[in-house]
């Protein structure tokens, strides 16, 4: 099938970006959308045009890196779906696509549909962790879990930080990002001493990041585009 | 052009043999003993001493987290954004350790045995056995930091089985226990660099090793982002910078996986330890065409339920629900009885490609077979299989639009992870001084054949366990002089790093560095995969250096080096891949006996299994570095099965 993509490119962090509309052809539905992105690529290269920059590696769905907004959707119409497990076949011959970065002051634009998310890692250093010292640790089956805790806290900590939560959200709150990890370390036993400074410090760093506090669609504090 | 010297590779001349400085008395007692010969740092030097760590998958965020917690000054680099991306996040199944809480008669010596004898003895005895002796801290530890293993409905923690052994030690969380466990390493390297003990220098690649009279003392980086050539000085460097399955192009592996750090490495004096040992894992997704840019893994743990088959006539098209039960294969089960299913993964990728090469495979070009849950669901209800498997059904679904619950998998082998790395001694230290390698990109404890479930295992105990161990050591013991930048040294080979970057920008190029990648990876596939021979090898020993000659002259790099530009850093990356893969093909040639991953055809037995030759390769092959298409030189280190001894594997 045939697609037109309309994509953000900007040279840099500083340059001012637009949109380019590009035609691909030769799209099959077996292809996952970062490898339809790759012939659109190859098609470039072979034309003497640079290549448009995006972030990927794993293309299991489980790095957190790749991420882009179709159509102003986050990672685009499949719910539980990151783009690079997101299928050709839901898309038909003809589609016009527009394709571009996360819109957040906290996420500035690196290149084309790459931006930089180390906000994230700031808010993990305030408290998004459990302080064990390696080697100081009891046998592991000391310390019980109850099933539904471990479960929960797994839900939780399954997150991979791809960015998507603060890209979907109007006020682009952090929210959910941050409220997993807390959630994740504070139903379990392990994370009780430290349960109530890691959320005053996770939430602190998360509102100087420009991330948002706001719950609600226009109550919040964050930076939306 | 080749490499290859003109003497066959059957009688190479002597060799020096290596000392991989094993200490002294019973297996059982070696660490212990290791440990309390080593020399300690006081912790108020402990700061004055500053360590580079070059990736931060599970052994470079655990080795940067835990000697940040002693003290010491610790710079880590990553490619990545974030440490957190690092590829071991993909892991699925699981982490081994002889905790033996199921009480199925699990220990020590028993993880230990398992693992010698699933590398198929041609790994260290001293290295697995204490591999096997740390696992039981590793679980302690990630639990103490809030990894979520799945737990019964007591409270305790839950395990199940793998590939290659008879017991249930592996401890999981759900199909992601990769992604856990590096963020449980993931969160304690944060905290550190909260409390200033680790720089992090996150976008930034390292392009070359600094080695300064003989020691390793800094690297060479290219920032990602502005294309900043820079230098970095250290009392030593570890590098835990994962695998290089990418040779093939098609692999289970991230797609920015990479040799370059532990090539430029080699290139600088490391010995590179049995570099054909590479492991083919069977159950993966098949490829579906030629715009493929990965292959996705389908955790061995789904062999615990799963039933694999393939139809017993020829070209047999039906669908599989059509195939009655008196016509399937269910050809492990046949073939090895007492471990069915559950074989290690190089004879399940075998027996894979051997029916499929009789012309029994399902699926569009019949690559594939079956991996079958309908006896599983009927078994232990759907509740069940979904709640122990989920998100590797809907993983399958989102990728190939099929429901698993409801038709078979079809599965196929791909590479998957590499037992070769670079040469290190029981210390981790590479032949270069200062120069520690952990995790898989050292040469490992896995021999010719890792077990399922045993790389995060290793990751972590290099990363919190040996190296915190080994790295004061040679921190007290080395007396490293002063050094800056400015050093002779870091300038050749910051120039070095410029030079090489120009070359593949200069430009005037017709190929893309994908269209390389994609050539040398089915040559690797073809000649130096899941089966080996020696006119296969020497063709490929042919092939390779005209392709690397091509991409030099012919490879075509768009924009410039100063800016983020990801052609450039593929093209760096496969421009390494393309010596490798020549050393691979030398080694797996001369490597004339099948062991494990490695099978050459001309060597199995009359059922077709891998034949070992114990008196001619009982041994790990350490090649040097001597030049861009010189041949590399042979250096041995001799194994010695004192404890295990050495047998055919049978997993009958």
């Amino acid at each position: 099938m045939k697609l037109s993509l309309r994509i953000w490119r900007q040279k840099d962090r500083n340059a001012p970006g637009r949109f380019v509309t590009y035609p691909v052809d030769g799209v099959m539905p077996e292809m996952s959308f970062l490898e339809m992105l790759d012939v659109l690529n190859e098609d470039l290269q072979a034309r003497g045009e640079e290549p448009v920059a995006f972030e990927h590696d794993c293309r299991e769905g489980i790095c957190g890196s790749c991420g882009f907004l179709i159509d102003g959707v986050p990672h685009g119409p499949r719910r539980h779906t990151t783009v690079c497990q997101l299928h050709m076949r839901f898309f038909k011959d003809g589609d016009a696509l527009t394709l571009e970065p996360w819109r957040a002051r906290a996420f500035p634009v690196v290149r084309d549909l790459v931006v930089d998310r180390s906000a994230f890692d700031r808010i993990i250093q305030a408290g998004g962790y459990i302080t064990a010292p390696t080697g100081s640790a009891p046998d592991a089956n000391a310390i019980l879990v109850a099933k539904e805790a471990a479960d929960t806290a797994f839900d939780a900590a399954a997150c991979i930080g791809c960015g998507a939560c603060v890209a979907a959200c109007p006020n682009a709150s952090a929210m959910l990002f941050t409220a997993a990890k807390i959630n994740h370390l504070s139903v379990l036993p392990q994370g009780q001493p430290e349960r109530i400074t890691r959320v005053l410090r996770m939430v602190t760093e998360m509102e100087d990041e420009g991330l948002g506090s706001g719950p609600n669609i226009g109550g919040g504090a964050g930076v939306g585009r | 052009m080749s490499a290859l010297p003109a003497e066959t590779h059957a009688t190479p001349k002597p060799e020096p043999v290596l000392d991989a400085r094993i200490p002294e008395g019973p297996i059982e007692q070696k660490w212990d003993r290791c440990r309390f010969e080593m020399k300690l740092v006081n912790p108020a030097n402990r700061r004055k001493h500053t360590i580079i760590i070059v990736g931060s998958g599970l052994a470079g965020a655990a080795a940067a987290a835990t000697l940040g917690e002693q003290g010491y000054h610790v710079r880590c680099f990553t490619f990545h954004d974030t440490p957190r991306r690092a590829h071991s996040i993909a892991a699925q199944g699981g982490i081994n350790a002889a905790k033996n809480y199921r009480n199925d008669g699990d220990s020590v010596s028993r993880l230990f045995k398992d693992t010698i004898k699933g590398g198929d003895f041609r790994a260290r005895e001293a290295n697995a056995y204490r591999l096997a002796q740390v696992s039981v801290d590793i679980i302690d530890q990630c639990v103490a930091q809030g990894v979520p293993f799945a737990r019964d409905y007591g409270g305790l923690l839950e395990t199940r089985s793998f590939g290659g052994v008879q017991v249930e030690r592996t401890f999981y969380a759900r199909g992601q226990t990769g992604q856990q466990l590096l963020l449980g390493a993931y969160q304690a390297l944060e905290q550190q660099i909260a409390a200033g003990t680790v720089t992090m220098h996150p976008r930034t690649e390292m392009l070359d090793l600094v080695v300064v009279d003989g020691k390793a003392r800094g690297i060479v980086t290219r920032d990602v982002q502005t294309g900043a050539i820079e230098s970095h000085v250290a009392d030593l460097v570890v590098l835990a910078t994962g695998g290089y399955s990418n040779v093939f192009h098609l692999s289970t592996n991230a797609k920015a996986s990479n040799c370059t750090a532990i090539w430029r490495a080699h290139r600088r004096g490391a010995l590179f330890g049995n570099p054909c040992f590479t492991q083919i894992h069977p159950t993966c997704i098949p490829q579906s065409g030629e715009h493929q840019s990965k292959l996705t893994l389908m955790s061995e743990s789904l062999r615990n339920d799963g039933r694999v088959w393939v139809p017993k006539k020829k070209g047999d098209t039906r669908r599989p629900g059509d195939i009655p039960e008196s016509e399937r294969d269910y050809y492990l089960e046949r073939r090895y009885p007492s471990f069915g299913n559950l074989v290690p993964r190089d004879v399940a990728s075998r027996a894979a490609k051997e029916v499929c090469d009789e012309g029994r495979g399902v699926g569009p070009g019949g690559h594939g077979v079956y991996l079958d849950f309908a006896d599983a669901i009927g078994r232990l209800g759907l509740d069940d299989v979904r709640a122990k498997y989920g998100n590797l059904f809907e993983i399958y679904e989102r990728i190939t639009g099929d429901d698993a619950y409801r038709v078979p998998m079809r599965i196929y082998p791909a590479p998957h992870y590499t037992m070769g790395g670079l040469w290190v001694d029981y210390h981790l230290m590479s032949t270069i001084p200062g120069l520690f390698v952990a995790g898989e990109a050292n040469f490992s404890d896995q021999g010719a054949n890792r077990l399922g479930a045993s790389a995060l295992m290793q990751g972590l105990s290099d990363g919190y366990f040996i190296l915190p161990a080994t790295v004061p050591d040679y921190v007290a013991t080395a007396a490293v002089d002063k050094v800056d930048a400015s050093h002779p040294a870091f300038r050749e080979a910051e120039e070095d790093v410029h030079r090489r970057t120009h070359a593949l920008l200069k430009g005037d190029g017709r190929r893309t560095v994908d269209s390389f990648h994609r050539d040398l990876g089915r040559l690797m596939w073809d000649e130096c995969g899941m089966a080996r021979s020696d006119a296969g090898l020497r063709r490929a020993l042919e092939k390779i250096p005209e392709l690397r000659q091509e991409f030099h002259e012919n490879v075509r790099v768009l924009g410039t080096g100063e800016e983020l530009n990801q052609s450039l850093e593929k093209a760096g990356r496969v421009a390494d891949f393309l010596e490798l893969a020549e050393l691979m093909c030398i080694d797996a040639l001369h490597r004339t006996e099948s062991c494990g991953g490695h099978f050459r055809i001309e060597s199995q037995t009359t059922e077709g299994e891998a034949r070992r030759d114990d008196a001619n390769f009982c041994y790990s092959a350490a090649w040097g570095w001597t030049g861009s298409g010189q041949p590399p030189t042979l250096h041995k280190e001799p194994l010695q099965f004192e404890h295990v001894h050495l047998t055919q594997r049978s997993y009958k």
